[in-house]
């Protein structure tokens, strides 16, 4: 048994296309530090409907090889198909090590996978390095305010998941890899939920992943008819306006302009965060972004800590001050 | 319905942490603790559904003798009896092992729906739920924020990425993982708190859960995180800072 094995998914709400998740690439920019520091070849798996042309665009990357996990019932996403699919590959091809970008999806069945196989996946993993020949993977504990050494144990294949930002998809080296196609036996009767379309609340799309400025609201905001002082701001600047999770729940703005783990993951050119302390389940939805800007009355608020530049001061005070900036 | 919510208890928080001597675990002598976040919306959505479908709420705790308060405030809310898996520290990382020891305390009571919080505020592994359901034998969901009884079975909403959800059916018994901020949070009353007292708190000893297997990851150091990045800060008068960072955002960063 050796090898690492990179799991990588779809975008969501893409079936039938073959765009890679945007995470993908840095689950595989993770095997392949993996490989380098352990001395062990790299493969990739692109798994789900159309998974043969996202293998393709993988395959022009140095791997070893891409394979095409696809199977009529992987059409939809559901625990059980991908689990028992990935169990089969794991099995045929015998990596150490199976690297995932740490996706709703994969939060899905990854520890699933890795419980069948009587292993624990290492999840939400920020950096990986090697000490003494073993691997030690740091992961956030206490929503990021205290980090964790962990090692694996025995006989793999040990299962590993990424964070978003944590690995740079924009340094992997060019090559040409072969696609293997793998069709894994799969049974309906395998499948015990069954999925049902996928759905937007709101009409009106947003792509946040698009903007190139984005400027975000906090609770720092205390009212709904607040919000316009920052949406002005975002005109200002050319951006788009979002928010954190808390002004979302509230119905203040809609799901779609929310960024963390349970909205869009951005990596803007430049984020400006209003009245956002800066939770861990925030920060990991913005933290790639290029440059990142916070305006806070608390000197302490970890958003500082990620901070390249900062206000700390009354956003009240502070916003107008900057539009009217602006707009000299 | 026979619904089991499993809850955990973490220190509250805003708490100050420090790292213990050993760097194995984190000073817990002076915190406070609460019930997780993830798991009191996992406690709502179980008894929502008794209220509709009718049938008990069970909760079911691991953890030292402290997780008594939040058990005592579970039942307070609403839920009927308790299992309290007595262990004598914070188990510090093995979901597998944790969930095969929930798994063989809820043998007997054969529960048709299983839920808990979608992760935990303190190891944050995300993953106890779903290794529970494997670990069962059960069908699963996670990051479910809707949950209705339909013939067969139940339908739930999940989210997903980028704006998108999907409806799923699973047949019973299953296991769900619990989204916060779906629902508001129930108080509880004085009479709930009163009655919480009568309720059936029933203590298990982990060794009479003996699960047999050597553990496949562990912790070996905890720390504080390094900062990472160096921030310029202005603090002064509004149009002052305002001034400094934009200078700073066109001409050093050049984002705008």
């Amino acid at each position: 048994m050796s090898g690492v094995l990179a799991v990588l998914e779809l975008a969501t709400g893409n079936e039938g296309g073959a765009k890679l998740h945007k995470m993908s690439l840095e689950a595989l920019a993770a095997a392949k530090q993996i490989g380098a520091a352990l001395g062990l070849p790299v493969s990739a798996a692109v798994i789900g409907k159309g998974a043969g042309e996202a293998a393709a665009s993988v395959a022009r990357y140095a791997v070893d090889r891409v394979y095409s996990v696809d199977h009529e019932l992987l059409a939809s996403y559901t625990p059980d198909g991908y689990t028992h699919a990935l169990k089969q590959l794991a099995a045929s091809a015998g990596p150490s090590y199976i690297v995932f970008p740490h996706t709703y999806q994969v939060r899905d069945f990854a520890p699933k996978l890795a419980t069948a196989l009587g292993h624990v996946l290492a999840s939400d993993v920020v950096s990986i390095r090697v000490d003494d020949g073993a691997l030690v993977l740091v992961r956030q504990l206490f929503q990021g305010k205290i980090s964790a050494d962990l090692r694996f144990h025995g006989e793999g294949p040990h299962f590993i998941s990424v964070q978003a930002g944590a690995f740079r998809a924009d340094g992997l080296e060019a090559g040409s890899a072969p696609v293997e196609a793998f069709t894994p036996e799969l049974a309906g009767s395998q499948i015990r939920t069954r999925p049902l379309e996928l759905f937007r609340e709101s009409s009106r799309a947003v792509d946040l992943t698009a903007a190139e400025i984005i400027v975000s609201v906090g609770r720092g905001i205390k009212e709904a008819e607040n919000i316009e002082i920052v949406q002005e701001l975002a005109d200002a600047l050319g951006g788009e306006l979002a928010a954190s999770r808390p002004i979302c729940d509230n119905g203040w703005l809609p799901m779609e302009r929310q960024v963390g783990s349970s909205g869009q993951t951005v990596a803007p050119k430049m984020y400006l965060a209003v009245g956002i302390s800066g939770a861990i389940q925030h920060l990991v939805g913005m933290k790639g972004s290029k440059t990142v800007v916070a305006i806070n009355k608390d000197p302490e608020a970890p958003i500082f800590e990620i901070a390249d530049y900062g206000i700390v001061g009354d956003l009240f005070e502070v916003v107008p001050a900057l539009i009217a900036e602006l707009k000299k | 319905m026979k619904i089991v919510v499993a809850i955990k208890q973490v220190p509250s928080r805003d708490s100050l942490l420090k790292v213990n001597g050993d760097g194995t675990w984190i000073e817990d002598a002076d915190l406070a603790y609460e019930i997780n976040e993830p798991d009191a919306y996992a406690l709502e959505a179980g008894l929502q559904l008794r209220e509709k479908e009718g049938g008990e709420v069970v909760v079911i705790c691991v953890g030292p003798d402290r997780a008594s308060q939040t058990i005592r405030e579970a039942l307070a809310k609403g839920a009927d009896r308790a299992i309290h898996i007595e262990t004598e520290s914070e188990s510090v990382g093995d979901p597998l092992a944790l969930s095969r020891m929930l798994a063989a305390a809820l043998a007997p009571e054969s529960p048709d729906l299983v839920l808990t919080g979608l992760q935990s505020e303190d190891l944050g592994f995300g993953q106890t739920g779903v290794i529970l359901a494997e670990v069962m034998g059960l069908p699963h969901a996670t990051i479910v924020m809707n949950i209705e009884a339909v013939e067969g079975g139940i339908r739930v909403k999940r989210e997903l990425e980028d704006g998108w959800f999907q409806n799923v059916e699973i047949p019973l018994p299953a296991l769900l993982t619990i989204q916060s901020g779906a629902t508001k949070l129930r108080y509880a009353t004085l009479m709930g708190i009163k009655r919480a007292k009568t309720k059936e708190v029933k203590q298990l000893d982990p060794s009479d859960l003996a699960t047999e297997s050597a553990a496949t990851i562990g912790v070996s150091r905890i720390y504080l995180p390094e900062k990472t990045k160096k921030s310029v800060l202005f603090d002064g008068p509004a149009r002052e800072s305002a001034a400094k960072l934009v200078e700073k955002l066109r001409f050093e960063a050049r984002v705008i």
